[in-house]
């Protein structure tokens, strides 16, 4: 009878690890109800890596926090359902785990690392501490198992265990504290990992080594990846579907070739337009027009139409759904079939 | 012949840290033309503000020399030098930290004016102000007149802290990392708005950015210069540099840059470092800094002889041993200075009496 | 506030001084308000000053002393009872908040003029200057204040509110300086005054338009702190008797109190016990205000 239920009968493809529906998720601040996220429902399945994308502020971090129940105070998930569905095949609602079987849910079942993650690393337990304290808390595993595990996670993340282990995180450069956090986040073997915002504040040639011990680690291990970032080629880097989100709002998900070669959504559309390939030509770039939507009172119908080029009178008074845009691909806009990706090639290199 | 607007010659910078010196900048020369638009980019830590600061006249290098058309600026009289401070300002990166917040927007910009008696009387300092806002695409300017830096976002906040540089009519601005802490989807109005003042004004530019794509888009016709470690190493035409990289550190930075493209990311051919660690500047390596990590490293060359910073065709500048051998046929040999220098963290001899910092 | 905050709307002539002492005080008390306890020690403080200024004229004389009325217990005649010559508590009390008080402003307003002139010279000119001045610093910060104090009170009669105001503040100046210095440091590093330093501003205009009004809420919470200390400083002068006991103020009465033996009369508790919760009274809503005031000082609290 849940739709979640029902998609994955209908379509024959396994049914997803994560799925999450109509989640609502509120700040109650003093200025007012922060909508963060709003209506959101998406599947994750096995051995998947799908890339969130989306501006500054328009709930990514939050949306990943919920899924965790990890969210601050103040927050709360106000309506929706995430599932979960077990290695076995038991299916479980995140929702409604008690506070022991929540704790055991994270790290063990789903781990998430921190956006601002380079600090997150206790600056006076070394890192062999911190990563004995961490398995400790969420599972029954003894000292011998948790060194084997997090050599062997170490080595995988190209990090050298016998160095980094008695390190203290101040000793490590930022790509190191990055990878340490990253190899912490598989050690009890989770199905999925939500990596919030993994390279930013990373130099260039330091978020190349991330993407490739990501990349590499997902050829060897079997999780589903979901990760936030505002980067995107590095979604186009490492992500198999990508959504978009606009407003606390997903407005459009697709296979992340469909979406970087045939955006549907205005604003996906825009994003891409803002961020050129480097080597080759010089491309037209352009920039989407207005500023960022207040989540408090976020515009009416389409939260988009205050900026989108595309806007009629409609889409302020309705809301538009997520229409089926091609296979296994959504976009949140009545106009989509108008939305098409051109590249205009200003000048060519010498 | 006429003089570059700026020259960097055999800049150093040495900060006195408390294990012997950090150099951020080490033997750097650069010049830049009138109106042009030079990009400084390189990784954090490689001295790009550095670089920038000293060109804005804000920091003193402890070896080398800055001048001005021609005239050196720390010898310059009381007011040549102050001609000179305005003719060149800066745009910080942090758009929370580079204007005062308890000025509204029409004191932070009226001040230099009537400071610099550019306006007479409280109605031509608005009339001003208007425009200049209007300059930066702060429409309507009228409301942004009285507001408070903290009732902008991020990007507005920008654009007042570049108007604030064209109140004294610069000839070159240092946008310090000017774009890269707003919002992708606003960067580029915040860059067209920089490009229309280098076309209409004729304003130069210093960009220092960490990010390549941003300095191919703004300086496509205009220069780069790529810093590691203090160092220029490479210092192109931009179409050149970013579809022909030269230097094994400006390649890898291309190669390893993920495009916003799927198959064209995942094609791209990756070069391989031979390390990840940037190192210390605390301990800088010998001969070529970026020897320890360089895929073309040479034993018995480029971990001795530090390479100079030579041409290798008529446009192109490239500090490496083996590239320039390649091109050119000889060594980029650093003729002056002995053996390994670069890793001495207390540099004597040279010092001089630049030894002193200045504020 | 909010009316300034609304795009589009065209108000082209910046306001006014009055227009804007008027929003000052208006956020002055919104905000003052928002903290309670900040606001109740606001009341304290200017029930205080307005006792201070007004108590004199209120009663223009303490009454003469009536050896027949010594040592009374609170009556309605004397609702704190009686002195040891049989004068009345309360009026004491009245009249004896003006010295106090007004030595204290004194005292501060001299130390913390003192301290930022200095602090902020010695880190905004750097080199020897400001090694000189650090020297200076840490010179009177070695010496011990107190019995410093007290031994230049035995060759200074301290019979002036300004000797004894200055006094005070040549010796409370450098912990206040030290702390204006780092600031002044910190804050000249920021990015604006580097802005300012490329626009070639000068350094009158820096320091004062673009650094001291920054901190403005410390100063004034300098200022509060620097009042506490220059009131603990005298009572203690007067308490030990270093200073002279001429005219009123709670000092000399609890020192007169404490001298004469009031604590050996039971009916005399309130002669006694007046003046202490004066003074702690005072200081109290003085550090409960203080505390508060950093909100009115910041641009970005004044909004919400
Ligand atoms: N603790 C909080 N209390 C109140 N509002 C909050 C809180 N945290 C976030 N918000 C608001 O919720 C919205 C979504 O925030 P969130 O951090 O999820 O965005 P994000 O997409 O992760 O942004 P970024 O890319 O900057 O990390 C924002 O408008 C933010 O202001
Ligand atoms: N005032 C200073 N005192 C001491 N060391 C300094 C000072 N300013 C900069 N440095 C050091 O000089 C080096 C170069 O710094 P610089 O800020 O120029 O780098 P950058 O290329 O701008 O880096 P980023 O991309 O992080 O801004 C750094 O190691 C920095 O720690
Ligand atoms: S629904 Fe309307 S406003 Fe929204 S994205 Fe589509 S065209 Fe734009
Ligand atoms: S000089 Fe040698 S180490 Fe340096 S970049 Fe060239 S090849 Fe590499
Ligand atoms: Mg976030
Ligand atoms: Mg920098």
């Amino acid at each position: 009878m849940a739709a979640w239920q029902r998609s994955s009968a209908s379509n024959g493809t396994p049914a997803p690890v994560l799925s999450v529906r109509n989640l609502e998720v509120r700040y109650f601040t003093r200025a007012g109800t922060v909508q963060a996220v709003r209506d959101v429902s998406f599947d994750l399945h096995a051995g998947e890596s799908i890339a969130l994308i989306g501006e500054s502020g328009c709930g990514k971090t939050t949306l990943g926090l919920a899924l965790l129940r990890l969210l601050p105070k103040g927050a709360r998930i106000v309506d929706g359902e995430i599932r979960y569905r077990r290695r076995n095949g038991q299916v479980i609602d995140v929702l409604q785990l008690d506070q022991e079987e929540i704790r055991r849910f994270r790290w063990q079942e789903c781990a998430m690392v921190f956006q601002g993650a380079l600090n997150a690393l206790n600056p006076v337990l070394r890192v062999w501490d911190q990563m004995l304290d961490t398995a400790r808390a969420h599972a029954a595993l003894s000292r011998d198992e948790v060194r084997e595990r997090s050599e062997r996670l170490l080595r995988m993340v190209q990090l050298e265990p016998e160095r980094v282990l008695n390190a203290y995180p101040h000793e490590l450069s930022g790509g190191m504290r990055q990878r340490v956090m990253i190899a912490m986040s598989l050690l009890l073997d989770p199905q999925i990992i939500i990596y919030d915002e993994p390279t930013t504040a990373l130099d260039i040639l330091t978020q190349r080594a991330i993407i490739e011990v990501l990349r590499s680690l997902r050829d060897q291990l079997d999780f589903s990846m979901l990760f936030i970032s505002h980067d995107l080629p590095l979604a186009a880097e490492l992500a198999d579907r990508v959504a978009t989100m606009y407003a606390g709002k997903i407005i459009e998900v697709g296979d992340v070739r469909e979406i970087f070669y045939n955006p549907r959504h205005p604003y996906t559309l825009g994003l891409i337009k803002a961020v050129p390939p480097i080597v080759g030509e010089l491309y037209d770039i352009s920039s989407i027009p207005g500023t960022p939507p207040n989540l408090i009172e976020p515009p009416s119908g389409c939260s988009f139409h205050p900026r989108c080029p595309y806007a009629r009178e409609r889409c302020a008074r309705e809301v538009p759904p997520l229409y089926e845009v091609g296979s296994l691909h959504t976009s949140a806009c009545h106009y989509w079939q108008e939305v098409k990706l051109e590249r205009q090639v200003v000048e060519t290199g010498d | 012949m006429t003089e570059p607007l700026i020259a960097l010659d055999h800049v150093s910078m040495v900060f006195k840290a408390r294990r012997g010196g950090v150099k951020a900048v080490d033997d750097v020369s650069l010049s830049l033309e009138a109106g042009e638009v030079l990009c400084l980019v390189g990784e954090s830590g490689s001295g790009k503000t550095t670089t920038g600061k000293i060109v804005a006249g804000l920091l003193k290098p402890t070896s080398g020399s800055v001048r001005f058309r021609g005239q050196d600026i720390w010898q310059m009289d009381k007011a040549r030098f102050k001609a000179y401070r305005r003719a060149v300002q800066i745009v910080h990166q942090d758009p929370y930290a580079s204007l005062n917040p308890i000025h509204t927007v029409f004191t932070i910009l009226a001040t230099p004016l009537q400071r610099h008696g550019m306006v007479r009387g409280r109605a031509e300092a608005v009339r001003r102000v208007l425009e200049l806002l209007e300059t930066v695409d702060l429409t309507p300017p009228e409301s942004f007149l009285f507001k408070y830096p903290h009732q902008l976002s991020g990007g507005q906040r920008q654009r007042v802290s570049i108007a604030r540089a064209l109140t004294v009519n610069p000839e070159l601005i240092v946008a310090d990392e000017a774009t890269s802490m707003v919002d992708v989807s606003i960067r580029v109005s915040l860059l067209n708005t920089l490009q229309r003042l280098r076309d209409e004004l004729g304003v130069g530019f210093l960009f220092i950015t960490h990010d390549l794509a941003i300095a191919k888009y703004f300086a496509w016709h205009g220069r780069v210069a790529v810093m590691y470690l203090g160092r220029v190493v490479e210092f192109s035409p931009t179409p050149a540099l970013i579809n022909d990289p030269q230097h094994p550190y400006t390649r890898a930075l291309l190669a390893a840059i993920p495009e916003p493209d799927p198959d064209l990311t995942r094609r791209k051919g990756k070069l391989q470092l031979r390390s990840l660690d940037i190192p210390s500047l605390l301990h800088i390596p010998p001969g070529c800094s970026f020897h320890p990590r360089c895929p073309l490293f040479e034993a018995g060359l480029c971990d001795v002889q530090r390479p100079d910073l030579v041409p290798i065709d008529e446009k192109r500048l490239v500090a490496c041993h083996v590239v320039a051998r390649e091109r050119t046929g000889t060594i980029a040999k650093h003729a002056a200075s002995p053996v390994g220098i670069s890793s001495d963290p207390v540099i004597g001899a040279d010092l001089g009496e630049y030894g002193k910092e200045s504020s | 506030m909010a009316q300034a905050a609304r795009p589009g709307q065209l108000e082209l002539a910046p306001p006014g001084l009055g227009q804007r002492l008027a929003t000052a005080v208006k956020v002055f008390f919104r905000l003052l308000a928002h903290s309670k306890a900040g606001f109740l020690g606001f009341l304290g403080v200017l029930f205080f000053v307005v006792l201070a200024l007004a108590g004199p004229i209120i009663v223009p004389d303490a009454g003469r002393p009536d050896m027949t009325k010594i040592y009374q217990p609170p009556s309605l005649e004397h609702p704190l009872g009686t002195d040891y010559e049989g004068r009345d508590v309360l009026k004491q009390m009245l009249r004896g908040g003006r010295a106090i008080i007004v030595v204290a402003v004194l005292a501060a307003t001299l130390s913390t003029l003192i301290s930022i002139a200095f602090g902020a010279l010695a880190a905004y000119a750097g080199g020897w200057l400001d090694s000189l001045i650090m020297m200076l610093t840490d010179v009177v910060l070695t010496i011990p204040q107190f019995p410093l104090l007290v031994v230049l009170s035995a060759f200074v009669k301290l019979d002036r509110p300004w000797l004894l105001a200055t006094l005070i503040a040549l010796l409370s100046w450098p912990t206040l300086l030290r702390a204006v210095r780092a600031q002044v440091l910190s804050l000249k590093e920021r990015e604006y005054v580097e802005a300012a330093r490329a626009l070639d501003l000068g350094t009158t205009r820096i320091l004062f338009g673009e650094i001291l009004p920054n901190m403005a809420s410390y100063i004034v919470m300098s200022f509060t702190i620097g009042m506490t200390a220059a009131i603990y400083a005298q009572v203690a002068l007067y308490f030990l008797g270093l200073a002279p006991l001429a005219g009123e103020n709670w000092g000399i009465m609890l020192n007169l109190a404490w001298v004469r033996g009031a604590i050996f009369y039971k009916d005399s508790l309130m002669y006694i016990l007046a003046p202490v919760l004066a003074i702690s009274l005072l200081q109290l809503a003085m550090v409960t205000m203080s505390r508060s005031l950093e909100d009115v000082f910041n641009p970005r609290l004044r909004e919400s």
